[in-house]
């Protein structure tokens, strides 16, 4: 199945077992040119492993990795065209930033006045121009990640790997800088590789999101298709809130027992006995728990032929007291069939 | 967790007692080198009078003249480098080792690499007595470097393992990910983060070689280091005072190399991560 | 567009070297580890085989050679009334300094470990840690100095008035002697003020390691701070009083220097050694007394392993 350019990074049947704890477990999977590609997954799931694989940290236990077409196998991470942004940073702290900056450069020595020239540049787009000769000690966390993220860069790899580099910033910063790498990887055309666990920021930056759980990929795809038509349970409950019926309760509402999920806010709250339109399913309950959540409410309905589904609705009129006020309440869900997902697993 | 004077908590407070037992332990341990201070000023050459009936520098300048004492100081310095210089190399093959792989047998390498220091200087010195005698090995300056230099590569070793244990992993992927071969990461990130615990650890077996004087009357044959020098002195005193100067400078000698050492290894935070 | 990191220089030959090691994570092991563990193999397990081998050989009594023809007649000697006499002196010393040893540095390391403030402490650590690398002669010597007949303790003594009390210690009949700087009690001394830091470090660890939750925890359960110390702190010092007690016994046993110059010329294991293999050339003989400290600190190591102290090093 070859493409008439070779992906930029290509798994085949990659495992890589510690005794045994299989991290991971035989993946095949490509990454296309140019692409910002999430692995997104809980802790332990095999995401950071086929990070450093593809950096070249570790060796597959089986399989190859390719990059560009051509096998990685007994390549040192020094010889790949593939720079990381680790998790912590790793700024060198005996180094100014300048220095950290230019690292790369220095070890392939490019000569000084060109090295100076790239550095300065690369400092302007991370917007921390004139903070060359400070040492990492006196940067800020944000500030600190900036610094790693020049540092790769400046190399202008084919490959950039960054291990949840947002990890350690508050949230307003993290969401800046969201946007910020994802302007950056527009401009410089570079394909970006995200390990993240936090499904917003995947869901926000990505071109393309693998989910990992337990060292295999459950699913690829565009955000809107891990999304809306989760594969598996597993994808369903990590990428957002979902609901998941399956057996005697499925059957009820959907007529078949297969196990199905849908999402909180495709669901309408009517009144009991509300017409459904055609094309929609409908499920009859109480209000058994309701949750204010600021700019949305989550109600949780018991359903009357067994089940509970989750419904989250957005406050336009709604508010707390009103809200809380109607626990208990019989009310009708309804949701169009075209947004059901059914479960694989 | 503040260790708040603890005079401040009921009950729990230093007694008066556990304060004066202390100091006591404090000034015991430290007092004694006052006095050889003392001795080596006094005008009585002939003994130990307390208190000293005068002060002079007479013999300062006595045992600047003697060859004997520069001999044996020469001595000394020679060894000291020469252990130093093998320690250094060794030790840091050996933590560099013990710190990037995980293998059969650390343990067992941990322990011979503490045994020289571990176990009393005599039998140390007799061992190496013992191999001489069978393998037909006369006392020379090296058969001295060669007992010296294998109970100071432990010193290096604690030293520069310490602060690569304190050190990111994350810094040398970092330059190897960027490019940097093993040679040039050892170059450019890991020397310049060990330096200091090199310095330290050279200097601290510098002056453990100066100091040494149970293994060395094993391997040293005729020859005299300064404490092999001082020893002589001690068992048939011959110039008193000229001792006590001898022990004042070697006081002094020592003392800085431990204090620079001390200073350079004090905690120094790491500034290449996030938490910090 | 490559796979591989562009504008890398001409391959040189240290690049290929370490791409090499790379792929061989053992070879890399090998070379880093092989130097230092050859030095120390040869040189010092060589050295320790050599001491066995040596304690198996003996002296011909005519000729004053050493003998190369394994033989167990040198042990037979370590049996001997006088050798005998020698081993109980020196180990009746060693156990009386490392008593001495955790009496006088406890309260030393219990006031570090809980009371000393942060400044206080540092400061501590380098008054024990000074002495400790410093040189040993000099500070047997500045004893010799102290204890002599005419020094600053019969000056102390004498400012008390407490002559009296100087000569009796003196006159008595096994430790004392015609000088403080040639006794048991002197030597005592000297052992215990040479040996101190290397009991006040692992105690004070030890002390220091007691949470102090544990101690509040006591007192919330009615316990005067006596009944806690005695109860609660005490029993988790001991695997620290158990560690630096294997210091200081294994290094008295050994030692041949403080009996020399503060003794009364009564023979110690260390002297004995020490006068073996110089003029009398008697190589075999030392190594089988050298035999005898290594065998008492193998056993004493069992005892304080029970104890805990290994954990406590």
């Amino acid at each position: 199945m070859d493409e008439k350019k070779p992906s930029a990074v290509s798994f085949r049947g990659v495992s890589r077992h510690y005794g045994e704890v299989r991290a991971a477990d035989s993946l095949s999977f490509d990454i296309a040119e140019g692409e910002f590609f999430s692995m997104l997954g809980p802790s332990g799931s095999g995401k950071t492993t086929c990070l450093r694989l593809i950096a070249g940290f570790e060796q597959p236990t089986s399989g190859e990795v390719l990059i560009r077409g051509l096998s990685m196998a007994g390549v040192p991470p020094y010889e790949r065209d593939v720079n990381t942004v680790f998790q912590d940073y790793a700024l060198f702290p005996h180094m100014s930033v300048a220095e950290n900056v230019a690292y790369g450069l220095m070890i392939r020595k490019i000569p000084k006045a060109e090295r100076a020239a790239r550095t300065e540049a690369m400092l302007a787009m991370v917007a921390l121009s004139g903070m060359g000769q400070r040492k990492p000690s006196q940067l800020s966390g944000g500030q600190r990640q900036r610094v790693a993220l020049a540092r790769a860069l400046v190399n202008q790899p084919g490959v950039l790997l960054l291990d949840e580099p947002l990890g350690a910033l508050d949230l307003k910063l993290r969401e800046q800088m969201q946007v910020e790498l994802k302007a950056i990887q527009r401009q410089v055309g570079i394909t970006f590789i995200y390990v993240t666990h936090d499904q917003g920021e995947a869901l926000s930056m990505s071109d393309r999101i693998a989910v990992f759980n337990k060292g295999r990929i459950e699913q690829i795809g565009r955000p809107d298709e891990i999304y809306e038509h989760p594969a598996t349970a597993f994808v369903a409950g990590f990428v957002g809130v979902s609901n998941i019926l399956s057996g005697a309760e499925a059957a009820a509402v959907a007529g078949a027992p297969a196990a199905f999920s849908i999402r909180p806010e495709k669901i309408l709250l009517a009144a009991p006995g509300a017409p459904v339109p055609g094309d929609s399913c409908f499920a009859d309950g109480t209000i058994a728990s309701v949750l204010y959540l600021g700019a949305s409410t989550r109600f949780g309905v018991a359903l009357a032929k067994g089940g509970e589904l989750i419904v989250i609705e957005q406050n336009r009129e709604e508010t707390a007291v009103s809200a809380s006020a109607r626990q208990g309440q019989p009310v009708r869900l309804i949701w169009q069939r075209a947004h059901i997902q059914e479960m694989r697993t | 967790m503040s260790r708040a004077r603890a005079s401040t908590r009921a009950g729990t407070g230093a007694g008066l007692g556990l304060r004066a037992a202390a100091l006591f332990g404090l000034l015991f341990l430290n007092l004694p080198l006052v006095f050889i201070l003392l001795y080596a000023l006094t005008t009585d050459d002939r003994s130990f009078t307390f208190p000293p009936p005068g002060l002079t520098l007479r013999w300062f300048a006595l045992a600047w003249s003697r060859a004997d004492i520069w001999q044996a100081l020469a001595l000394s310095v020679e060894v000291a480098l020469a252990g130093m210089g093998v320690a250094l190399l060794l030790g840091t093959l050996a933590s560099l080792a013990m710190f990037r792989f995980h293998f059969f047998g650390r343990e067992a390498v941990t322990l011979l690499i503490l045994l020289p220091i571990a176990l009393p200087g005599i039998v140390t010195g007799i061992s190496l007595r013992s191999a001489f005698d069978i393998a037909g090995i006369s006392f020379s300056y090296w058969t001295i470097v060669l007992g010296h230099a294998t109970f100071c590569i432990v010193v290096v070793y604690n030293n520069v393992i310490a602060r690569l244990r304190r050190s990111s992993p994350a810094l040398i992927e970092a330059s190897m990910d960027l490019g940097a071969d093993s040679f040039q990461t050892f170059r450019h990130v890991v020397m310049p983060n060990v330096a200091t615990a090199l310095l330290a650890g050279g200097m601290l077996a510098f002056a453990l070689s100066f100091d040494e004087v149970i293994v060395t009357t094993f391997t040293a044959g005729q020859q005299e280091t300064l404490p092999i020098w001082m020893l002589a002195q001690l068992v048939r005193p011959r110039d008193r005072p000229l001792t006590n100067v001898v022990a004042v400078f070697v006081i002094a000698v020592t003392l800085l190399p431990i204090l620079g050492a001390y200073y350079l290894t004090r905690d120094t935070h790491d500034a290449s991560g996030s938490g910090k | 567009m490559s796979a591989l990191a562009a504008d890398v220089p001409a391959r040189g030959l240290l690049r290929r070297f370490s791409n090499f090691l790379y792929r061989r994570p053992r070879l890399t092991l090998a070379l880093l580890l092989l130097p230092p563990m050859l030095w120390l193999g040869v040189v010092y397990l060589g050295s320790l085989a050599a001491l066995l081998a040596q304690s198996m050989f003996s002296v011909d009594d005519f000729s004053g050679l050493t003998v190369y023809q394994p033989t167990l007649k040198t042990y037979g000697e370590l049996f001997q009334p006088a050798s005998l006499d020698i081993i109980l002196r020196t180990v009746v010393m060693a156990a009386s300094v490392t008593l001495g040893c955790a009496v006088i540095g406890f309260p030393l390391a219990y006031y570090m470990a809980r009371f000393a403030g942060l400044r206080a402490k540092a400061v501590f650590y380098l008054a024990v840690m000074l002495p400790l690398w410093s040189n040993y002669l000099v500070r047997v010597y500045s004893w010799k100095l102290i204890l002599a007949k005419e020094g600053v303790i019969t000056w102390l003594f004498g400012l008390v008035g407490l002559d009296s009390l100087l000569d009796w210690i003196l006159a008595l009949p096994v430790v004392g002697g015609p000088s403080l700087s040639a006794s048991y009690v002197g030597m005592w001394v000297v052992f215990m003020y040479i040996w101190l830091p290397y009991m006040i470090l692992p105690v004070e660890a030890a002390l220091e390691r007691v949470p102090r939750s544990l101690i509040e925890a006591s007192a919330d359960l009615g316990a005067h701070p006596r009944q806690t110390f005695r109860n609660v702190i005490l029993p988790l010092a001991v695997p620290g009083i158990a560690a630096g007690s294997i210091f200081t016994f294994s290094l008295t046993l050994g030692d041949y220097i403080i009996p020399n110059l503060i003794g009364n010329s009564r023979p110690f294991i260390g002297m004995v050694v020490y006068s073996y293999q110089g003029t009398a050339g008697n190589i075999p003989g030392a190594a089988a007394f050298t035999l005898v400290p290594i065998l008492v600190m193998a056993l004493y190591l069992a005892a304080a392993k029970r104890l805990g102290a290994f954990d406590a090093l």
